[in-house]
């Protein structure tokens, strides 16, 4: 038996597995969660919508706007409410701009679970330039709530697009040289390919949504399949893996960094001009009615459903976290692979402890 | 190995660029207009007397239940030298427990609150932040005087809803 966690670099916060080993090889493993279990769905229920935002921005901790705006949007629907274009617009922008931050710490994180020290430097680099991009829009590096229902904010400052631009041309530089500096090195191939394989069908079952799955070969994307907000008037495509393995789940990733800066690219050419936000009551009082709204955050599929009886406060909020659904499928990922590998599969996963224990 | 070699290419490229890295406590970098540090309390050069009436939305609205505010009749109004019939007595915010969302400062209806600049305030005691009507005032001024601040007109105060 060999106890990794609660408090173990590699498992990103604060998770346990406990692994039943023969010699180096791994026969079975236990995941044991809830550490930071802070009852975000119960603690909604006594909040009033406007500030149940600042609830879902710690859930997912790394991709906060993409948590915030799918609460938004299942208030909307429940509601009817209708969102000025521009919002959607600016909500669409700072969203795939999380979503690169994100994968930029994904890729960082990776590196170091494999055992590579220096791309993490890179891509941290990087990151901060998203940070103080959202500092500059939403007047917050982390917690930002700034997606509100009915809209955003407040607009964005006058500079926005030309600092956009710079910031993209930027990101594209240093994705392609973090690229470089890490995905086809031969010791981090030795340590990723082969490792840790899933089929579609298993990935499936398991209910694993985002990257996670697209690596297995299913060109799954809700920003496709369902599209909300604006994201129809897009062209991007949905880069696949073949294998299932981890370099898959990897390069997934990062090709999927590129394709965000494509919506990016695209969405600030059309942004309209407008009012950011529809004006709603400081006391939202939804009508009776039950709603499920998902989403495509960073790391899959994030539902909301939103049960709401008339009052100011919701009645039930159920989250679906990705991280959470992707994380049981360590079980089937772990078993036969050695004790090394463990840290490298649970990376490659991308899960974050907000999300899983909410 | 081309591999490895390409990596180590990029590494080299990185030796003649400058640093990124900022040596924090002894560098700060430039804050952005917009950034939400911890909320104060604005003042009224004009008349001398807080904007804040004490009238409690922001209390109401907070999150985390970090504030508290109690009002008094205020004198200046008696003297007939202010329009505010209402004034705060006393105020505090527990900044420790504050997590600066910014809802005190949309749902205010008297630009009283606003998020300041300030973000270093760590102290050794528990409740070592627990920031009085005073001292939010005097972050406040220097909130003020930083930023050159001039209160936006806002339309007259609404009903509550």
């Amino acid at each position: 038996m060999v106890n990794m966690g609660p408090q173990h670099p590699s498992t990103h916060g604060v998770f346990r597995m406990v692994m039943a080993v023969d010699g180096e090889v791994v026969v079975d493993v236990e995941p044991h969660i809830g550490y930071l279990h802070r009852g975000s769905e119960k603690l909604s229920e006594n909040e009033l919508y406007v500030q149940v935002v600042t609830l879902f921005d710690r859930l997912d901790y790394i991709s906060n706007l993409n948590n915030e705006m799918v609460f938004c949007r299942s208030v909307e629907k429940l509601m009817g409410l209708e969102i000025p274009e521009r919002a959607e617009y600016i909500r669409v922008i700072l969203c795939e701009l999380n979503r690169v931050a994100s994968h930029l710490l994904f890729f960082g994180t990776f590196g170091l679970d494999a055992g590579a020290m220096t791309p993490v430097m890179y891509t941290f680099r990087e990151r901060e330039k998203i940070q103080s991009m959202f500092e500059m829009v939403t007047g917050a590096r982390m917690m930002h709530n700034y997606i509100r229902i009915g809209g955003v904010k407040n607009d964005v400052p006058e500079d926005f697009h030309r600092r956009m631009h710079e910031l993209i041309a930027e990101l594209r530089k240093g994705i392609d040289e973090s690229d470089k500096l890490l995905s086809f090195n031969e010791i981090f191939l030795a340590r990723t390919k082969g490792i840790g394989v899933i089929s579609a069908d298993k990935a499936i079952n398991y209910g694993m949504t985002g990257p996670s799955l697209r690596a297995s070969g299913i060109p799954m994307d809700i920003r496709k399949d369902e599209p909300y907000s604006v994201y129809d008037r897009f062209d991007f495509g949905i880069p696949i893996g073949e294998n299932g393995d981890c370099w898959d789940r990897y390069y997934v990733r990062v090709e999927e960094m590129r394709q965000s800066m494509k919506i990016i690219e695209q969405a600030l050419d059309q942004i309209p001009e407008g009012s950011t936000i529809t004006p709603t009551r400081l006391v939202l009082r939804p009508p009776k009615g039950e709603v499920y709204v998902r989403g495509e955050n960073p790391r899959g599929e994030l539902g909301v459903y939103l049960v709401s009886d008339g009052a100011d406060r919701p009645y039930r909020v159920k989250v679906r976290p990705p991280s959470f659904c992707n994380l049981m499928a360590i079980k089937e990922l772990i078993k036969g692979t050695y004790v090394a590998d463990s840290v490298v599969i649970l990376g490659s996963l991308d899960i974050v402890l907000g999300e899983v224990d909410r | 190995m081309l591999g490895n070699l390409k990596g180590l290419a990029v590494t080299l490229r990185t030796l003649f660029r400058k640093p990124v890295t900022h040596q924090y406590p002894n560098e700060h970098k430039p804050i952005e207009e917009r950034y939400m540090g911890f909320p104060v309390l604005t003042w009224d050069e004009q008349v001398g007397e807080p904007y804040c009436t004490g009238c409690m939305v922001c209390v109401r609205y907070c999150p985390t239940s970090c504030m508290s505010a109690v009002m008094k009749d205020n004198p200046l109004h008696a003297d007939g030298k202010s329009t505010r019939r209402k004034i705060v007595e006393s105020f505090e915010i527990n900044l420790g427990r504050c997590i600066v969302c910014g809802i005190c400062v949309d749902v205010c209806n008297f630009d009283a609150i606003e998020m300041s600049h300030e973000h270093e305030l760590s102290k050794y005691a528990r409740n070592g932040n627990r920031t009085n009507l005073d001292k939010l005032l005097e972050m406040g001024k220097e909130y003020q005087q930083e930023v050159g601040w001039v209160a936006p007109k806002k339309a007259e105060p609404k009903e509550e809803s």
